[in-house]
């Protein structure tokens, strides 16, 4: 339950910010973190906070890692949505990367 | 398109083949380590998603039969107590009052029922995603009195610092919190300091250390000289988390270093840390299957005390049950025995019928051990 998903900054208004993952938009707060983020920058997200800001090659790589878990999930049958809280999983269906 | 998809398909395979040959590189040199160590070697990881990425990347084939892995107390949905989830449901059947909590809490078994039971039963029960969709849903029903059932490590307790700091700024009176969160450091001291178990290296969550730094973590390098490596997800993550381990043994320097730099940075976040530090001070937690632990939870502090739930809504009713007979989540939690050593397991304890909160949560000890079919 302490996975956190790096997500991709679109939109900024004060301390929230509107993330994408997969597809999915989903608001969160920056109010833990620790430095400055901007448009397009990835930060590491955990249950609707920020908690750090990551590299966009490491994003990247967690996605892959991502996917292909979701795959493997996907064929045993068992998708999580990438937000819920104990799913951890980029849908399959997010563009390659 | 056709092309288009082969070409992403081939290098996709490339990828993976280089990641299998990566991953071979250094299981080869684990062994090497391994061999040069000249006896057999136990390693814990303390972390749920460590424990499930260990069975999916199949990492135990990968690994000599020297190196032992074993799961230690890395799921906070796991370590909740009878009697938290009792006071949950207790105050989740008063009137006018609304329970939020995360997915995974809602089947971890009280003394008889759940929290899914609770919900069926009419108390008003709700999953969110974030403590901050509990705050909203708090400030939508001022009628209503909103408790967030939170549970987690140093990964989560910083949000719902946050989220009651919040409350606060925003005079939202009828927010509350049942906290039962749990501290990563202090557990792993009562665990190396009962010497029940030998440990000769441990693989610390990556992504609690995001928010802790290594910092606290220190004392197990220079108390315990047991050598301590941060680790990421990713299959390779874990390989080379394990090689820096056993190079620590070679060597006799023990240390604590982190493998997964993308994500962990020494200091943690400090803004997390203070969120933790301005609502939070250190409790004894009682830790299910282990029992109470010095300093090892959160209690609040002022001006937030008042947002306790238990405190401000109670006295709860919460009757004393004893842990499931048979269950051995505590020695499993411990290390000292494998889920598949547990004469319930698989039998009377499936995923389905859970008899320990081993057995519940996804990135439970035994639920994992169930669904990659035992020990691979
Ligand atoms: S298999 Fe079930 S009963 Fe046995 S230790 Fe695990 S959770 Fe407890």
């Amino acid at each position: 339950m302490c996975l956190a998903i790096p997500s991709k900054i679109i939109e900024l208004d004060d301390i929230m910010a509107t993330v994408e993952v997969g597809g999915a938009r989903k608001s969160i707060s920056l109010q833990l973190m620790p430095e400055d983020v901007g448009m397009g920058d990835y930060v590491l997200v955990h249950a609707g906070y920020a908690i750090q800001k990551v590299d966009e090659e490491a994003a990247l790589e967690a996605h892959r890692l991502l996917r292909e878990i979701a795959l493997q999930m996907e064929a045993e049958g068992a998708l999580h949505d990438p937000f819920d809280d104990e799913g951890y999983v980029i849908p399959p269906s997010m563009p390659p990367i | 398109m056709a092309d288009m998809a082969d070409k992403q398909e081939s290098a996709q395979e490339s990828a993976q083949e280089s990641t299998k040959a990566q991953a071979l590189r250094l299981s080869r040199a684990i062994a090497v380590a391994n061999a040069k160590i000249g006896r057999p070697v136990n390693l814990m990881e303390v972390c749920g998603t460590h424990t499930v990425a260990l069975f999916r990347h199949g990492i135990r084939a990968l690994l000599p039969s020297g190196i032992r892995l074993l799961s230690g107390p890395g799921c906070p949905v796991c370590v909740t107590g009878i009697p938290d989830v009792e006071a949950a449901m207790a105050l989740a059947r008063m009137p006018g009052v609304v329970l939020c909590t995360f997915g995974d809490m809602m089947r971890v078994p009280g003394g008889k029922l759940n929290l899914f039971d609770a919900k069926a039963d009419g108390a008003d029960v709700r999953i969110v995603y974030s403590p901050l969709d509990a705050l909203n849903l708090a400030m939508d029903n001022p009628d209503l009195k909103v408790i967030f059932f939170a549970t987690g490590f140093e990964t989560t307790s910083p949000l719902v610092a946050a989220t009651l700091m919040q409350a606060q700024d925003k005079v939202v009176e009828n927010f509350y919190v049942h906290t039962v969160h749990k501290l990563v450091p202090p557990a792993l001291a009562a665990l190396l300091g009962s010497g029940e178990v030998k440990i000769d290296g441990l693989i610390l969550p990556g992504h609690a250390c995001t928010i802790t730094g290594t910092v606290p973590f220190e004392f197990l390098a220079k108390e315990h000289a047991t050598p301590s490596i941060v680790t990421g997800f990713g299959p390779l993550d874990i390989l080379e988390g394990i090689l820096m381990i056993l190079n620590q043994i070679v060597d006799g320097k023990p240390s604590v270093d982190i493998q997964y730099r993308k994500m962990v940075r020494p200091e943690g976040n400090p803004k997390a840390q203070e969120a933790l530090r301005k609502v939070f001070t250190p409790a004894d937690a009682y830790w299910r299957g282990i029992g109470t632990i010095p300093e090892s939870g959160f209690a609040l502090k002022e001006p937030y005390t008042k947002r306790e739930a238990v405190a401000a809504l109670g006295p709860v009713d919460i009757p004393d049950y004893p842990e499931p007979k048979g269950c051995a989540c505590g020695e499993v939690l411990k290390g000292l025995k494998l889920p598949t050593d547990c004469k319930l397991f698989g039998k009377a304890c499936t995923p389905d019928k859970p008899v320990g909160a081993c057995m519940v949560s996804t990135e439970g000890s035994c639920a994992a051990y169930y669904k990659y079919g035992g020990e691979l």
